[in-house]
C-alpha cells in the first residue's frame, strides 16, 4: 500500500527543493531531506518508498533543477499524478524514471492521506474496492522506463528511444 | 501551410518540414551547464561513460553562487575548474556573469541555433532566434554526450507587441503584461513566437532578452523575437529565419505598447501582475537589480537616472548585481556606477545575486523585496513569508528611494 500525498495546483520546484538546499550548498547526500522544506514540514521524515505524490494544475513550474525531482527519487518516489505538467519538470521526470501520469478526475478523487495502489505499467489505481484507470505512459517514455530512465536507456543503447 | 518560427528552426535543423506534435531528435549547437547542476552533469556523464562529443560546443558558466558562499559550493566550483581543463571545456568562472547574458555577449548563441541550458531561463536565447530552452542536468548531461537532444515540435502562441513604449514603461513591463495575458501555464509545451510590429521593432536586443526571458514563466518551451531592428545589424540571420505568413498558432495576444504602465508581478506568483498604482506604499526593506531578466547596461542606466542626485531610504538596502563583467565595466566607464554607488547602492559580483535565495541579499521574515528578477514564488529568496514584487529596474530604483513601491513618475511629485 502506498500513501496519497496531495498538494495543490502551480507547486513550482521552489516549493519542492528550496535552491538554498540544492545539493551543492547542503551536500550531495543531504538535499533530499529538505524536500518540500517550506510547503510540508517534515514531509522528508513521514514519506515512505512507493508513496504517491498528487499534484493539480501545472506541477513542478519554475526553475529546472532537477534536483527536485531527484529528491523525490531518493525518498523513493516512483509515481506522480497531476492534473497537468510544466515542461522541464515533465521531462525531468522521465529522465529520472518516475512515472508521470495524467489525469483531472483521478486528482480529484483522491485525499490526501489515501492507501492505495498503483501500477506502474497499467496505470491501474486502486483504493479499496474503487479502481481508475490512468493513461499509462507513451511509446517513447515507456521504452525508456523499460531501462529505468532514459539515462539508462542511452547507456544500454547509445541512442535514444525510436531513433 | 506554412511553418512557425520554431517549426522552421526545427524543420531546418532535420532537413525536412516537421510541424508541431512531432517528436525529433535534433542536433545541438550549443550545450550550456550552469554551476548549481554541474556536479549532477559531471556524474551523469560519467555514468554513461561518455565525454561531451563536441567539447566546443559545451559551456560551463560559474554564475548562480558567485563567488562560492561555503565549503560545499567552493569544492564543486574547483570541481567544475578541473574538470574543465581536463576535458578542454570551456569555463566563464566568478565575475563573468549570468550565463545566459554570457553566452550572448560571447557569440555563442546565434540565430537559427538551437541550445539547450541547464537552466530555465535558457528562453532568452530567443531574442537573437535561437531555439534555447531549458532542461534538467540528465538531458544536458544526454545533450553533451551525443550532441543531440530529443523534442517534441512545439506548437506556438503568437504574442505582437505594436507601438512604442511610452516614457517610463519598459520591455520588463510589457514582458510582466505579456506573463499576466498567457497565464503560468497558458504556453505550456509551446513557443511563445514575439512579433515587433509599428515601432516596437525598435527594442535592442537586451530588451528583447527581457522578454524572451519571462516567457518560460507562462510555461514555454522556447520563446522565439522574430528577427528585426538591432538583431538584423548585429547579426547574420539566415534568410529562411522568418515564420511563414500563413503559419498557425495556438492563439494570438496582442499588446499595445503606446498603452502601456509601470506594471508589478505580487507574490508569489509570476502572472500575478498588477498595475503599480494598485501595490503602492507597500513598505520595502531590500531592491534587488539584475538578474538574467533585467541586469544589463540598458537597465542599470534606466535605474541611474531615477537615483540621480537622490538617496536610498534609510532603511532600504539597495543591491545592484550588474549580468555581467562586460556590463559592470561599461557602468564604470560610462558614470552609471558612480551614480549608484552615491545614491547609496551597493554592488555585488556579476551573477545571479541574491535571485534564488542562496547568499548575497537572503530575505528575513517578513521582509519586503523588489526585484527586477523573474520569480516570486514563495521563500525563493529566503524566508517562506518574505515576498517579492517583480518590477522594472526604474521602478525598483524609485521604490529604493521612497522606501515603499512607487513609480519615478510618482517619486518626482512627491519628493521633486
Amino acid at each position: 500500500m502506498a500513501r496519497v500525498w496531495k498538494f495543490g495546483d502551480q507547486i513550482n520546484t521552489d516549493d519542492i527543493l528550496p535552491g538554498k538546499y540544492a545539493p551543492f550548498m547542503v551536500g550531495e547526500d543531504r538535499f533530499h531531506l529538505y524536500a518540500f522544506a517550506h510547503l510540508r514540514p517534515g514531509f522528508a521524515e513521514e514519506v515512505r518508498p512507493g508513496d504517491i505524490l498528487v499534484f493539480g494544475r501545472n506541477a513542478g513550474l519554475g526553475s529546472s533543477r532537477e534536483y527536485a525531482p531527484e529528491a523525490l527519487k531518493r525518498l523513493g518516489i516512483r509515481a506522480i499524478i497531476a492534473k497537468s505538467y510544466a515542461r522541464i519538470f515533465f521531462r525531468n521526470l522521465v529522465n529520472l524514471g518516475i512515472v508521470p501520469f495524467e489525469s483531472e478526475e483521478v486528482v480529484d478523487a483522491l485525499e490526501d492521506g489515501d492507501q492505495v495502489e498503483l501500477d506502474l505499467e497499467t496505470g491501474v489505481l486502486t483504493r479499496g474496492e474503487e479502481r481508475f484507470q490512468l493513461r499509462p505512459p507513451p511509446p517513447f517514455l515507456l521504452e525508456a522506463l523499460k531501462e529505468g530512465s532514459l539515462l539508462d536507456y542511452y547507456k544500454k543503447h547509445g541512442r535514444f528511444p525510436g531513433e | 501551410m506554412g511553418l512557425t518560427l520554431a517549426e522552421k528552426i526545427l524543420s531546418h535543423k532535420v532537413g525536412r518540414p516537421v510541424r508541431a506534435g512531432e517528436l525529433l531528435v535534433v542536433e545541438v549547437d550549443q550545450v550550456m551547464v550552469v554551476d548549481s547542476i554541474a556536479g549532477s552533469f559531471f556524474k551523469r556523464l560519467e555514468y554513461l561513460e561518455a565525454t561531451p562529443r563536441y567539447p566546443e560546443r559545451v559551456s560551463i558558466v560559474i554564475d548562480h553562487v558567485a563567488p562560492a558562499a561555503n565549503l560545499e559550493v567552493a569544492k564543486a566550483q574547483k570541481e567544475i575548474r578541473e574538470w574543465g581543463k581536463r576535458h578542454g571545456i570551456r569555463v566563464f568562472d566568478v565575475g563573468r556573469g549570468v550565463c545566459h547574458q554570457v553566452l550572448v555577449e560571447e557569440g555563442l548563441v546565434q540565430p537559427g541555433f538551437v541550445v539547450v541550458g541547464s537552466d530555465s531561463h535558457s528562453t532568452t536565447y530567443g531574442a537573437v532566434g535561437a531555439f534555447g530552452t531549458g532542461m534538467g542536468a540528465t538531458d544536458i548531461a544526454l545533450a553533451a554526450a551525443s550532441g543531440r537532444t530529443w523534442l517534441r515540435v512545439p506548437e506556438s502562441v503568437k504574442v505582437v507587441f505594436r507601438g512604442k513604449l511610452p516614457k517610463g514603461v519598459t520591455a520588463k513591463d510589457a514582458a510582466l503584461e505579456m506573463v499576466r495575458l498567457l497565464t503560468a501555464e497558458g504556453a505550456t509545451y509551446m513557443a511563445v513566437e514575439i512579433h515587433l510590429l509599428d515601432g516596437a521593432e525598435a527594442l535592442t536586443r537586451g530588451e528583447r532578452m527581457t522578454l524572451a526571458n519571462l516567457t518560460v514563466e507562462a510555461g514555454a518551451k522556447a520563446g522565439l523575437v522574430v528577427p528585426s531592428g538591432e538583431i538584423l545589424e548585429l547579426y547574420r540571420v539566415p534568410e529562411w529565419l522568418y515564420p511563414d505568413p500563413d503559419a498557425t498558432y495556438v492563439k494570438e495576444v496582442e499588446i499595445d505598447l503606446s498603452a502601456l504602465t509601470p506594471r508589478v508581478s505580487v507574490p508569489f506568483y509570476v502572472d500575478n501582475v498588477h498595475e503599480v498604482a494598485e501595490v503602492k506604499g507597500k513598505r520595502v526593506d531590500q531592491v534587488f537589480i539584475g538578474t538574467c531578466t533585467n541586469g544589463r547596461i540598458e537597465d542599470l542606466r534606466a535605474a541611474a537616472e531615477v537615483l540621480k542626485g537622490r538617496k536610498v531610504a534609510p532603511w532600504v538596502r539597495l543591491l545592484v548585481v550588474p549580468a555581467s563583467s562586460q556590463v559592470l565595466e561599461e557602468a564604470a566607464r560610462d558614470g552609471t556606477l558612480l551614480t549608484l554607488l552615491e545614491a547609496g547602492a551597493t554592488i555585488g559580483t556579476p551573477g545571479c545575486g541574491p535571485c534564488m535565495g542562496r547568499h548575497m541579499g537572503v530575505l528575513a521574515p517578513g521582509e519586503v523585496c523588489v526585484s527586477t528578477s523573474n520569480r516570486n514564488f514563495r521563500g525563493r529568496m529566503g524566508a517562506p513569508d518574505a515576498e517579492i514584487y517583480l518590477a522594472s529596474p526604474r521602478v525598483a530604483a524609485a521604490s529604493a528611494v521612497a522606501g515603499y513601491l512607487t513609480t519615478p513618475e510618482e517619486l518626482e511629485e512627491v519628493h521633486g
